[in-house]
């Protein structure tokens, strides 16, 4: 079955990604760029960075920007699948949904209209052997976003390692913090992964942060040989 | 131990991920498990397991409710059965009931129609179907939607199902039904 994977260059969809690229065939990544940095439905830390991922996995990529306006930005998903379905026949969709129903049903219900399988390989996911699924196999995963207190500047570029996650779980017993940020605290983005072919090396960076919440925005970045 | 049946089309596919691990997390802690696809599901497994849960599938895959055939073993087992989404319209296929179309997804009321053990007072859960069941005079209504049917029982055996995925929201569900069953024993 040829799919397309939504795709935002954060580690759960590039997860998903290598579940979809185990069973099937996946044929294209799907993004949306969201304007709205307060998007319930699209990652938004380092979206541009999903260009230089999809030249790693050696994958094309359907690009759309959205305004991000609630249920709107879901026109402009099914829109960009519609467009994915044209370009590269594919059969289903796949997304790095672990809890969010939010997100999940809205998925489902465009797949459902356009006669799309739709599948969601973390579902239901334990979110702390999620973490360490992604360090057995390897990938390399920066913390971009931080929005919910705790978390603070010092969190943001941190490569997620084990001392990382024993952290976020000890957050998720003192504040109730999703460790794998389910609930929106943080968001990530993949720099080298199993099926990427070269990895993302950052060349300029800034933080921003702001309150209880900030980005670790990479301004430059370029693929080298792994 | 329970007997999780895999109801997806094929053997390990990108579905077992979303419909089977998340019922076997539910499992884990209360029983050993096992998970068998639907077309591999042997005696000795359904004579060793105390109970059996039936997978659902991802909303295309309709592929067990045109091979009643493979689950003659729903009619003669005596273990208690469980059926989840695809499952319980596979169980409503097998025991003759035909199938309308009914598109719910997403979070769904449901309305309990009849004491039982499973839950009690109205409750949300996560829906995820395009066909419901018109049921046969065997089987009872414990829950409906607004829209249809959402949780059957035979009247005589211990066979029931959810149309809803109780492992997305309502793990109690699943937890008592293999409760009920280790109680039992």
């Amino acid at each position: 079955m040829r799919l397309g994977v939504l795709f935002s260059g954060g580690k759960d969809s590039t997860l998903a990604l290598s579940y979809g690229r185990e069973k099937e065939e996946v044929a294209c990544l799907i993004t949306l760029l969201s304007e709205n940095k307060e998007s319930y439905m699209f990652h938004t830390p380092n979206i541009d960075i999903t260009e230089l991922q999809a030249e790693a996995l050696a994958l094309p990529q359907i690009a759309k920007t959205t305004q991000g306006e609630k249920e709107k930005e879901l026109l402009d998903l099914e829109e960009a699948i519609a467009e994915a379905t044209r370009e590269f026949k594919i059969q289903g969709v796949v997304t790095g949904a672990v809890e969010s129903v939010y997100q999940a049903e809205r998925v489902q219900r465009i797949c459902n209209k356009m006669d799309l399988w739709c599948f969601n390989p973390l579902w239901k996911h334990n979110q702390k052997a999620l973490l360490e699924e992604l360090l057995e196999k390897r990938f390399k995963v920066i913390i971009s976003g931080v929005f919910a207190y705790p978390l603070d500047e010092k969190w943001l570029g941190k490569e997620i390692d084990t001392p990382i996650i024993n952290r976020l779980v000890d957050l998720q017993q003192k504040y109730s913090i999703s460790p794998s940020g389910e609930g929106g605290e943080i968001e990530t983005t993949v720099l080298d992964a199993p099926e990427f072919k070269k990895k993302i090396e950052i060349l300029d960076s800034a933080v921003d942060y702001r309150g209880n919440s900030g980005v670790f925005r990479i301004n430059r970045a370029r693929l080298v040989e792994k | 131990m329970i007997l999780i049946v895999d109801m997806n089309c094929k053997k390990d596919s990108l579905g077992y991920f979303e419909f089977v691990l998340p019922i076997a997390a539910v499992v884990e802690p209360l029983d050993n498990w096992i998970v068998r696809h639907y077309l591999e599901v042997t005696s000795e497994d359904l004579s060793l397991c105390g109970a059996i849960i039936l997978s659902g599938t991802p909303l295309m895959d309709k592929a067990t409710l045109s091979q009643p055939e493979k689950f003659g073993w729903l009619k003669e087992t005596e273990k208690a059965v469980l059926g989840i989404c695809a499952g319980m319209e596979t169980i409503g296929v097998v025991y003759g009931m035909s199938l309308t179309q009914c598109l719910e997804i997403g979070m769904t009321s449901i309305n309990v129609t009849k004491e039982n053990p499973l839950f009690s007072a109205e409750f949300k859960a996560y829906s995820l179907h395009s066909i419901c069941l018109e049921l046969t005079a065997d089987f009872e209504v414990w829950a409906k939607s607004a829209l249809c049917v959402q949780v059957i029982k035979h009247k005589r055996k211990n066979i029931c199902g959810t149309l809803f995925h109780p492992e997305v929201r309502n793990q109690e569900i699943i937890k008592k039904f293999i409760e009920n069953q280790i109680n039992r024993k």
